[in-house]
């Protein structure tokens, strides 16, 4: 029932704003269609802490505790970007970069784009959660190029082409999934069904589970933006709309990374050595150093973010590689914090370079004497995100590299290198845009702040103080994966 | 049909779709570009209906109608459709000249045969032998969205690739379940919508559908 409102609310959505997504109101429609959904996410976790595990719908559905704390993150970090992108897209249409039929096509793809989210994390069918991250592509490629310029175009192309390459390469990782399936589950519907292969999961052939593993953690690395198949990312970052950079950020990276993990799960109980979690690691580690050093070379201030986010999804898959329940358990709180922390930085960035009329770091200047909330609300984000205490980066930033010095002391140097780069890198840039001599116009629409606070409130909270429910959550979800 | 005979024939597609991705490699106009793609899709389609035949494996027949229906009929005409309004009838330029993009492919043929071996013997379908030419198809179509400069082709190669992944699948398996393959066969199909919608910003935009434009966006 739940399920059925959660998938069905966005998708309804998509065809009413598809209707009258051009209208004065469709905003706000935009907003409350996100809100339902919210509301029936949270109905949702409520009845699975209460209830445990539930599948339904012949099993195509399944909810467990680690796709139920990102299907409440999604619609949570989906309402609060609808919220934003109210005073946003209006802005923007005052200012003339978008006319009423690409605001139509904007709200329409963005409810579709949700749909495909919550149908990602709640399908059971390994084959459907493919063709509903391949179609979170789709729904977002014609949003990055929104504005039509040569390099939103260019952003777009490279999008769609590495983004469906990869993917591809993840359809042939799950064709090998079902032929090593078939052998022990039977043809037909049961075998690409979530819940039957984690029964099963002794018994699969390892030579081809760990040829599988490679070809799903390729494809949808390429989503999740692991270096070195994040090309991508920062362009579709920089040159869509605020909103839809957002919502890559702090659901799209997540959303993929929650596949490697749920594959990764599988490849584990087939294999006795740790093949996958080498290569996750590796692939983190990766990302996580080269992000770091691209990051002081930028000059983009959106440009700039994404690279962090694709450092930021290199901890987290980091951490998912080493695996064990604290490892884990740092992976999903990191999940949560940096996809709020980074969606409340791309709001403030939004309305900054709104202001400023820019999105050059260099010209960006004294946003907090033009605008306090708007500095200081990027000023706190940015030190959020670069994992200052008490914020709740901090603390999973903190339980990643106390277990690596434990379990793979090698790597620590490494991890702290990177992050002492990326702090210089952001920390540098990001002052001198907060303080300094004001530059900036005013706003024809109030900048929506609450979004940005709401997002930074709870990072706080999960940085001094996981409530008790939460912390047994994430713990059944960790011990699931770990 | 006996099971030799249907695989014999099984085969023989299979040696079809090889040769057609070789074609494609190989090919600079654009019009026979989509002319082989059909016929990718045709092959691909008969040899999925032979496997259904005799297999008995009845949801195999709608893939094949599937197939038909998209890959020989639909997106074909879809292209086809674009490149008269967009008018681009000239040749391809590739990137490398085409023997030594065939001397390529000719490694990558039998990288992939190699790569296919273990799982080719694990697997128990008649059409086990093809699951190697599958990968190769995949290979090639990937070699030819690396070497071609404008974007339809690129297009091309990327459908292709689907036509191998797809072939892979019934090679394997006999195919997937059916709600995934109507799920990737609406991807495949929105996705080539969405291709020519961008055809024709990026024509509005560049003047041009050459891809070297598109290469503003570097880190410097």
């Amino acid at each position: 029932m739940e399920i059925t409102l959660i998938l069905g609310t966005p998708l309804a959505g998509a065809l009413l704003l598809a209707l009258v997504g051009h209208k004065r109101w469709a905003p706000e429609l935009n907003a409350l269609m996100s809100l339902v959904t919210l509301g029936a996410a949270g109905l949702l976790t409520a009845r699975v802490i209460s209830e445990g595990p539930i599948t339904a719908l012949q099993e195509q559905f399944f909810v467990d505790p680690f796709n139920v704390f990102l299907v409440a993150l999604t619609a949570f970090v989906g309402f609060t970007t609808a919220l934003f992108s109210r005073p946003y897209m209006r802005i923007e249409e005052h200012h003339g970069r978008v006319n009423p039929a690409r605001l139509r096509l904007y709200h329409s793809m963005y409810q579709l784009f949700s749909f495909t989210m919550v149908l990602c994390l709640l399908s059971n069918n390994v084959g459907i959660l493919w063709v509903a991250l391949e179609g979170a592509t789709l729904s977002t490629v014609l949003l990055v190029s929104l504005y039509r310029t040569p390099a939103s175009l260019e952003a777009a192309w490279k999008y769609f082409i590495l983004c469906s390459v990869g993917i591809a390469q993840a359809l042939f990782g799950v064709i090998l999934l079902y032929f090593a399936a078939e052998k022990v589950l039977g043809a037909g519907g049961t075998a690409l069904l979530w819940t039957h292969l984690y029964e099963v999961r002794t018994q699969l052939e390892p030579t081809v589970l760990s040829l599988a593993f490679v070809f799903l953690l390729v494809g949808f690395g390429t989503k999740v933006g692991l270096v070195p198949l994040h090309n991508w990312l920062p362009d579709a970052h920089a040159e869509g709309p605020t909103p839809i950079s957002a919502v890559l950020s702090g659901l799209l990276l997540n959303v993929a990374l929650y596949a490697v993990v749920r594959s990764k799960v599988l490849v584990d109980g087939a294999l006795e050595r740790n093949f996958s979690g080498a290569l996750m690691m590796g692939f983190g580690l990766l990302s996580v150093v080269i992000a770091a050093f691209f990051l002081s070379r930028q000059k983009d201030i959106k440009r700039m973010f994404a690279y962090s986010s694709i450092e930021h999804m290199g901890i987290m898959t980091f951490a998912f590689g080493m695996g064990g329940p604290v490892a884990a358990f740092a992976g999903l709180l990191h999940m949560s914090v940096h996809s709020l922390t980074k969606s409340a930085i791309f709001f403030t960035v939004g309305h900054a370079t709104q202001t400023t009329g820019t999105q050059n770091m260099a010209d960006i200047r004294g946003l907090i004497e033009q605008s306090p909330t708007i500095g200081w609300g990027l000023a706190l984000g940015t030190l959020a995100i670069l994992g200052m205490p008490p914020f709740g980066v901090f603390t999973s930033e903190f339980m990643v590299l106390t277990t690596a010095m434990h379990e793979h002391p090698w790597a620590t140097p490494f991890l702290l290198v990177a992050l002492g780069v990326a702090f210089a890198a952001i920390f540098g840039k990001v002052q001198p845009m907060v303080f300094g001599e004001a530059s900036a116009r005013r706003l024809p629409h109030p900048p929506a702040l609450v979004p940005v606070f709401a997002h930074l409130a709870i990072v706080l909270v999960l940085g001094l103080y996981i409530p008790p429910y939460l912390v047994g959550w994430y713990r059944q979800a960790a011990a699931f994966i770990g | 049909m006996d099971q030799t005979f249907s695989g014999q024939l099984v085969n023989l597609f299979a040696a079809f779709l090889l040769l057609i991705a070789f074609a494609m490699l190989s090919q600079r106009r654009v019009l026979t570009l989509i002319r082989l793609f059909a016929w990718q899709g045709a092959a691909l389609a008969a040899s999925t209906l032979i496997v259904a035949y005799s297999t008995g494996q009845t949801h195999l027949y709608f893939s094949a109608a599937l197939a038909v229906l998209l890959k020989v009929m639909l997106i074909p005409w879809v292209l086809h459709r674009l490149i008269d309004r967009l008018q681009v009838r000239w040749d391809v330029e590739t990137l490398i000249n085409i023997p030594a993009t065939m001397l390529i492919g000719i490694g990558l043929v039998i990288f992939a045969f190699a790569l296919a071996a273990p799982i080719s013997e694990m697997a128990n379908t008649v059409t086990r032998s093809t699951l190697g030419i599958a990968n190769a198809s995949v290979l090639l179509s990937f070699l030819m969205m690396i070497v071609r400069r404008k974007a339809v082709p690129q297009v091309i190669g990327f459908l292709a690739m689907e036509n191998g992944l797809f072939f892979a699948a019934t090679s394997a398996t006999y195919g997937m379940p059916l709600v995934v393959e109507l799920g990737v066969a609406l991807d495949v199909l929105v996705g080539t919508f969405i291709f020519g919608i961008f055809f024709f910003h990026i024509r509005e935009q560049f003047d041009s559908l050459d891809i070297r434009h598109m290469e503003k966006l570097k880190e410097d």
